[in-house]
C-alpha cells in the first residue's frame, strides 16, 4: 500500500539543493540540471505506471506527524495532481538551463550558488504542494513555497525587485492566514463527526483528505460554518491564481522576477491557486461552492475580458504577459465551477498547457530582455531580421498565448468554454451566458499578441537592437522541448486528457453534480 | 459516441485511405524548410513545389478511386485518431465536394509555386517564402478535408496564421505588418462566431461531426438559425464579406502570388465551403440563415464592385473584384443544392481566371519595377503579349463574355437567384454590370492607350516559370465553365455530397430574359469604360472625382467606421482599464496596506527593512496562531 515514489521525488531534489550549498561554485549549475533531469526520469516512470481508472489516489504513502492532532505526512496523486507535478518537472530543467546566467546579474546580493538551490528547494515543494493529501501538510508546503520565490525575486531581480517581492509575500501570508484558519476550522469540525456505532469517527480529529470525504458520504459540514470555511479556502486560493480583483500583485512580482523565476511563478505555483479550488473548495464544500458558483463566475469572466484589455495597454512585455495569464487563470477557474466534466478536464488541462505556453513565453521574453536590457516594448523593432530564430519562439509562443488551433491551449480553451456553455449543473442559460462573454477573449488575445509582436519584431529594426545576437545552442535547447510539447499536444491531447478523465468524473461525483456527463461516464468506465 | 467510419460502413481503402498524405507532404515541406533554415535556401523552393505536386498526385489519384465507384459511395471516411476523447474523432471525408476543392488548392497552388520560383527569385529569403506557402497548402487541405468543425476550425485557423505570415512576408514594412495583424484580428472576430456556432451545435446535437449531424434529426428552429448564422459571422470574416470584408485589401501588402493564391483563389473562398458544407444542416433553401447569407452576397457583390471601379492600384481593384465575385458565390450558396453546385461551379472558375489575372498583375509589376498604380502603366500589350493575352482572356471570363468559363458560372447564379428571390437576382445582375466596367477599365488602363510610364520603366515580358503557369490558368478561365455547367456535370456530381437529386439537370438559359440583360449591361459598362479609358486619355494623377468615387476609393468608408466604432472607443477603454487598475485596484490595497501598517506614505515608498520586519511579523503571528488553535482545538 505503501509508495516510496512520492516521498522519493521530494527527497532527491532536497538532497540536491543541500548539494548544491555545499559545492563547488563550478558545479552548482550542473549538479541543479542534474538532480532536476532525475526528478523528470522518476516522475516520467510514476507517469507510466499511474494506472488511470484504477484507485482514484495512487502512490500513496503515509507516516504520522503529529498523531495528537492526527496530522500524517500524507502523500499520493491523482490523475489531476499527477500532470500538475508533471508540469512542475519539466519545466523545472527547462527553467534551470534559461536561467543559466540569470544569477550572474552584479547587483544579486547571494552567490550563483544560492540561487540553484533555491531552485531545487523550490521544486521539492511544488512536488509537495501537489502531492499532499494531508491539509495540513498541503498548508505548510503552500506557504512553504513563498521563501524561495521571495528570495528569487526579493535578491535576483529587476529593479523594483524589493517592492514586488514584499507585495507578493503580503499577499499571500494573507491569504495563507485565512486558509489556516479555514483548516483548522475544518479539522475542528472533524474531531465532532460521530460513526454508525456512537463513536467519534476520527478520535483525534483528521486532516486527511481521502478520508474526510469518504466520510463526508455520511457526515455534514453544517451550512453557515461551510459557507465560511469555503471563503477561507477560496480567498487563499484566488489571490494565488490570482483572480481578478486580487491580482495586482503578480504584475509586479512577475516584471521583476527574473525570467525564469517568472516562469515559475505563473506556470507553477499560481496553478496551486486554480488546482486547491478544483480539490479542496469543490469536494470539501460542495454545497458552499454551488451557493458561490455565480459569484466565481462572474469574477471568472470578468478576469478574462478585463485581464486581457489590460494587456492590451501595458508598455512592458513581462507585465503584458502577466496580465495575459490573469485573462488565463479566469478561464480556468470558469471551467472549474461550471462543473461539467469536459469543463473541467479542460480547465485541468488548461494548467497544464497554460504552463508551457506562458512558460515559453516568458523565457522568450527574458532572451529579449537580456540581450537589450530593457523590458519596454517601445524599445524594440525589427527583431525578425537580425534574430530570426529568437524572434520565430517569440511568435511562437505567442500564438500559442492566443490559442492558436494545433497548439496545445486551443484544445483546453475550446474544451472550458464548450463545457461551460453545455453545462447543465445550473439549468441552461447562465453559463451558456459566461461562455460566449468569454469567447471574446480570443479576439482580444489576438490584439494583445500581435500588437506586441508587430512592435518588437517587425517594422524597421531599430539601431539599439542591430546588433542583437540570435538563439545561442543552449537557448535552443529551452525552446525546442517546450515547442515540442506545445505542437504535440496540441494535435495529441488523449494522453494527458486519459489521465485526468478519470479523476474529474470523481471529483464531480463527489460534488454531487446532477450533470448527465457523471452519470454516464461514471458508470461507463 | 460513435465513431464516424462505423456510421459511414467504411473506412475507405486504396489511395483514399493515404489522403492525409495530402496534408501531410505540404506540412514537412514546411516544417524542412523553417527548421532547416539558411542551409535550405539552395533548394527550398525545388522542395516546396515537389510537395505540393505530390499533394496534387494524390488527390488526382483520389478522384481517380472515386469516379470508380458508386456515386452514393463516394463519401469515403478516413478514421485518423481519437483528437479529444468522447467529443472529436479526427478523420477525413473524401468526398465531391473536398476532393473538387483539394484538386483546386492543390492544382492552383502549385502553378502558383511554380510561378513564385520566378516572381520571388531576387528575394533573398525566397526560402522562408516557400515554406509559409507549403503551410499554407496543409492548412487549406485539413480544413476542406476534416470531417468534423473542430478539424475544419484547426486548418481555419491555419490558413489565417499562414495568410498572417504571407501578408507580413516584407515584415519591415510598417505597412504590410499592420495590414498582417488587421487581417488576422478582423479573421477572428468571425473565428468568434464559428467558436460559439460549435458551442450551440455540441449542445444541441452532442456531435461535432459532419456524420453525426447528418444522422440527426435537425428541425429549423429559433437554435438551429442561431448556429447558422454564427456560422456565417465566420465565413464573413474568412470570405471578406460585409461587414467583415475591410482586410482584404489592405491584405494586397503580401507579394503578388499570395494574393493570387490565398486571397483570391483558395483561402478567401473557405467562408463559401463552410456554408456549402454545413448548407444540408443550417443553411436549407428558404431558412433564415441562407436569406441572411443572400443579403450578405447581394450587399458584398455590389459593394465590392463599386470599390473596383475607383482604385488606380492594381491589385485592390482585383481585390475589390475578388470581394464582389465571393458575394456571388455566397448569393448562390443560399439557393439550396443547385445554388451550391453554381456556387463552387463559379469558386472553381474564379479560382482560374482570378489566380489568372493576380498573376498576371504580378507579371506587369515585375516588368514595371513594382508599380501598381494603373495611372502609370498604359500601352504595355505589345511589350508583353502573353501576359496581355492570358490577362484579357481572364478578363472575358470574369466579365462573362459568352462561352467563357464565367459565363456559365455566374449565369447560373443569377438566373437561380432570379428563380427564388427576384430582387437579389436582379441585383446581381447589375453587379454584373459593374463588373463589365471596371475590369475593362483595368485592361483599358494597363494594356492599351498611351504609355504613361515613370522614366526608368523597362517593360519586358516575365521568363517562363512565370509565363507558363499564366497559360495554363487561362486555358482553365476558357473551358472550365463550360465542362461543369454544361449537362448538369458539377450539379450531379456534387449532388450526393450536398443532398441534390441527382438525377436533375438546372436549366440553363442564355437567351432568357435575366441572361441577355445581364450581357447586355455588361456591354453597356465595357462601353462606357472604353469611352472614359479608352478613347479619352488616362491622366497620370487621379482627377478629385465626385463624392462617389471617393466614397468608393476609401473602401465605402469601411476603415473610418470600423476606427471610430470599434478602434477608438477600443483604445480608450484599453487607457482606462490600465489606469484604474495602476490606481484604482492597486491603489486602493497599497493604500490599505500603507495605512495598517502606520504608514502615511505609499507601500512604494517603504523602506524594505521596514516592510520585511512587518511581514516577518506576520508570519510570526501566523504561527502563533497556529499554535494555539492546535492546543485549543480538541476541545
Amino acid at each position: 500500500m505503501t509508495s516510496l515514489w512520492l516521498p522519493l521525488l521530494i527527497a532527491v531534489p532536497v538532497v540536491g539543493a543541500v548539494v548544491v550549498g555545499v559545492a563547488p561554485k563550478s558545479a552548482a549549475k550542473w549538479l541543479t540540471l542534474a538532480t532536476s533531469l532525475v526528478v523528470l526520469a522518476l516522475t516520467l516512470v510514476m507517469a507510466f505506471q499511474f494506472k488511470p481508472g484504477g484507485e482514484r489516489f495512487q502512490f500513496v504513502f503515509e507516516a504520522d506527524w503529529i498523531p495528537a492532532f492526527g496530522v500524517k505526512f500524507g502523500l499520493g496523486v491523482d490523475g489531476i495532481a499527477l500532470v500538475l507535478i508533471g508540469l512542475t518537472a519539466v519545466l523545472t530543467p527547462i527553467v534551470i538551463a534559461a536561467s543559466w546566467h540569470d544569477a550572474d546579474a552584479p547587483h544579486a546580493k547571494y552567490s550563483v550558488k544560492t540561487y540553484f538551490a533555491l531552485m531545487l528547494a523550490l521544486l521539492a515543494m511544488m512536488v509537495g504542494v501537489f502531492a499532499a493529501t494531508d491539509i495540513f501538510l498541503f498548508y505548510v508546503f503552500f506557504e512553504a513555497m513563498l521563501i524561495p520565490m521571495y528570495f528569487m525575486i526579493g535578491s535576483y531581480g529587476g529593479a523594483q525587485r524589493s517592492y514586488a517581492a514584499i507585495k507578493f509575500l503580503l499577499y499571500s501570508l494573507f491569504g495563507g492566514l485565512l486558509m489556516l484558519v479555514a483548516v483548522i476550522g475544518l479539522y475542528v469540525v472533524t474531531t465532532s463527526w460521530v460513526g454508525g456505532d456512537g463513536q467519534p469517527l476520527f478520535a483525534n480529529g483528521t486532516f486527511m483528505f481521502p478520508d474526510i470525504i469518504e466520510a463526508l458520504k455520511t457526515q455534514t459540514i453544517d451550512s453557515g460554518t461551510a459557507k465560511w470555511l469555503f471563503a477561507g479556502f477560496f480567498i487563499a486560493f484566488a489571490i494565488k491564481a490570482p483572480l481578478v480583483p486580487f491580482h495586482t500583485w503578480l504584475p509586479d512580482a512577475a516584471a521583476q522576477a527574473p525570467a525564469g523565476a517568472a516562469v515559475l511563478l505563473v506556470g507553477v505555483l499560481d496553478k496551486v491557486g486554480t488546482y486547491g479550488m478544483l480539490r479542496f473548495c469543490l469536494e470539501l464544500f460542495p454545497e458552499a461552492s454551488k451557493w458561490a458558483t455565480p459569484l466565481v463566475i462572474v469574477l471568472s469572466v470578468v478576469g478574462i475580458i478585463y485581464g486581457a484589455i489590460v494587456a492590451i495597454g501595458q508598455t512592458d512585455m513581462k507585465r503584458l504577459i502577466a496580465y495575459t495569464s490573469i485573462s488565463h487563470f479566469g478561464f480556468i477557474a470558469m471551467g472549474v465551477f461550471a462543473m461539467s466534466q469536459t469543463a473541467q478536464e479542460g480547465a485541468t488541462l488548461y494548467m497544464v498547457n497554460h504552463g508551457f505556453a506562458t512558460g515559453m513565453l516568458f523565457l522568450a521574453a527574458g532572451f529579449l530582455i537580456a540581450r537589450r536590457g530593457s523590458p519596454y516594448i517601445a524599445d524594440y523593432g525589427g527583431v525578425q531580421k537580425v534574430a530570426p530564430l529568437l524572434a520565430g519562439a517569440f511568435f511562437i509562443a505567442g500564438l500559442a498565448g492566443l490559442s492558436l488551433p494545433g497548439l496545445s491551449s486551443f484544445v483546453s480553451e475550446f474544451m472550458v468554454m464548450i463545457g461551460t456553455y453545455s453545462s447543465t449543473a445550473f439549468g441552461s442559460g447562465a453559463l451558456a451566458v459566461a461562455a460566449i462573454v468569454s469567447a471574446l477573449a480570443v479576439i482580444l488575445a489576438a490584439v494583445y499578441i500581435l500588437w506586441m509582436v508587430q512592435r518588437t519584431l517587425h517594422g524597421p529594426t531599430a539601431e539599439s537592437v542591430s546588433g542583437m545576437k540570435d538563439l545561442s545552442k543552449r537557448e535552443l535547447w529551452v525552446v525546442a522541448p517546450l515547442l515540442a510539447l506545445i505542437i504535440g499536444f496540441g494535435f495529441f491531447p488523449k494522453p494527458l486528457l486519459d489521465i485526468i478523465r478519470p479523476a474529474v468524473t470523481d471529483t464531480l461525483v463527489n460534488v454531487k453534480v446532477d450533470n448527465p456527463a457523471v452519470a454516464e461516464k461514471g458508470a461507463g468506465e | 459516441m460513435e465513431n464516424p467510419a462505423q456510421i459511414l460502413g467504411n473506412t475507405a481503402g486504396g489511395v483514399i485511405g493515404f489522403s492525409w498524405l495530402m496534408i501531410a507532404l505540404p506540412l514537412v515541406g514546411a516544417a524542412i524548410l523553417l527548421i532547416g533554415g539558411r542551409r535550405t535556401n539552395k533548394w527550398g523552393h525545388l522542395l516546396g513545389v515537389a510537395m505540393s505536386l505530390g499533394a496534387f498526385v494524390v488527390a488526382v489519384l483520389a478522384l481517380v478511386q472515386l469516379l470508380g465507384l458508386d456515386p452514393e459511395q463516394r463519401r469515403q471516411a478516413v478514421h485518423l485518431y481519437e483528437f479529444i476523447p468522447g467529443m472529436v474523432d479526427m478523420g477525413l471525408l473524401v468526398d465531391q465536394l473536398s476532393i473538387s476543392f483539394a484538386l483546386l488548392i492543390t492544382g492552383v497552388g502549385s502553378l502558383i509555386h511554380i510561378y513564385s520560383i520566378g516572381y520571388m527569385s531576387h528575394d533573398p529569403e525566397r526560402r522562408r517564402f516557400f515554406a509559409y506557402l507549403n503551410l499554407f497548402v496543409a492548412a487549406m487541405l485539413l480544413l476542406v478535408l476534416a470531417d468534423n468543425y473542430v478539424g475544419l476550425f484547426i486548418g481555419w485557423e491555419g490558413v489565417g496564421l499562414a495568410s498572417y505570415l504571407l501578408i507580413g512576408f516584407w515584415y519591415f514594412k510598417p505597412s504590410a505588418a499592420v495590414a498582417a495583424k488587421k487581417a488576422f484580428i478582423v479573421n477572428r472576430v468571425g473565428d468568434f462566431g464559428l467558436l460559439v456556432g460549435m458551442f450551440v451545435m455540441w449542445t444541441t446535437f452532442g456531435t461535432l461531426s459532419f456524420a453525426g449531424l447528418g444522422d440527426a434529426t435537425i428541425e429549423q428552429n429559433g437554435t438551429v438559425t442561431a448556429i447558422g448564422l454564427l456560422l456565417l459571422l465566420g465565413a464573413c470574416g474568412k470570405s471578406a464579406q460585409l461587414p467583415l470584408q475591410s482586410w482584404l485589401l489592405d491584405a494586397m501588402e503580401g507579394p503578388t502570388p499570395v494574393s493570387a493564391l490565398i486571397h483570391a483563389a483558395t483561402m478567401v473562398t473557405a467562408g463559401v465551403y463552410l456554408v456549402v458544407r454545413s448548407g444540408a444542416f443550417f443553411f436549407p433553401l428558404g431558412s433564415t440563415a441562407a436569406l441572411v447569407a443572400g443579403i450578405v452576397g447581394t450587399a458584398t457583390l455590389l459593394a465590392g464592385a463599386i470599390i473596383g471601379c475607383a482604385k488606380d492600384d492594381i491589385k485592390k481593384g482585383l481585390a475589390g473584384s475578388t470581394m464582389s465575385q465571393i458575394g456571388y458565390m455566397m448569393l448562390g450558396a443560399a439557393f439550396g443544392p443547385v445554388g451550391y453546385a453554381f456556387a463552387i461551379g463559379h469558386l472553381i472558375t474564379h479560382g482560374f481566371f482570378k489566380a489568372d489575372m493576380f498573376l498576371g498583375a504580378g507579371s506587369v509589376m515585375h516588368a514595371m519595377n513594382d508599380e501598381v498604380d494603373m495611372r502609370k502603366y498604359g500601352g504595355l500589350f505589345s511589350k508583353m503579349k502573353v501576359t496581355a493575352i492570358t490577362f484579357i482572356i481572364g478578363y472575358l471570363a470574369i466579365i462573362g463574355f459568352p462561352l467563357l468559363s464565367g459565363y456559365f458560372t455566374k449565369d447560373g447564379i443569377i438566373e437561380t437567384a432570379i428563380e427564388h428571390n427576384p430582387v437579389m437576382g436582379w441585383l446581381a445582375v447589375a453587379g454584373a454590370g459593374l463588373t463589365g466596367f471596371y475590369m475593362s477599365r483595368m485592361i483599358f488602363m494597363t494594356f492599351f492607350g498611351k504609355a504613361r510610364w515613370d522614366k526608368d520603366a523597362h517593360p519586358h515580358e516575365s521568363p517562363a516559370v512565370m509565363t507558363v503557369p499564366l497559360i495554363i490558368l487561362s486555358i482553365g478561365a476558357i473551358g472550365l465553365g463550360a465542362f461543369l455547367v454544361l449537362g448538369g456535370r458539377l450539379y450531379q456530381w456534387l449532388a450526393p455530397a450536398v443532398g441534390g437529386a441527382r438525377d436533375f439537370v438546372p436549366a440553363f438559359h442564355p437567351f432568357s430574359v435575366p441572361g441577355l440583360s445581364t450581357l447586355a449591361l455588361v456591354a453597356v459598362g465595357v462601353v462606357i469604360a472604353w469611352f472614359k479609358y479608352g478613347k479619352a486619355e488616362v491622366p497620370v494623377t487621379a482627377p478629385r472625382g465626385s463624392f462617389l468615387t471617393t466614397f468608393a476609393r476609401r473602401d465605402l468608408y469601411g476603415d473610418a467606421l470600423n476606427e471610430s466604432l470599434f478602434m477608438r472607443p477600443g483604445q480608450w477603454l484599453t487607457r482606462l482599464a490600465v489606469f484604474f487598475d495602476n490606481r484604482g485596484i492597486d491603489g486602493l490595497v497599497n493604500g490599505l496596506a500603507a495605512t495598517i501598517g502606520g504608514s502615511s506614505g505609499r507601500l512604494r515608498r517603504v523602506q524594505t527593512g521596514f516592510a520585511r520586519t512587518y511581514a516577518l511579523s506576520i508570519l510570526f503571528g501566523a504561527a502563533l496562531l497556529t499554535g494555539a488553535l492546535l492546543l485549543v482545538g480538541n476541545l
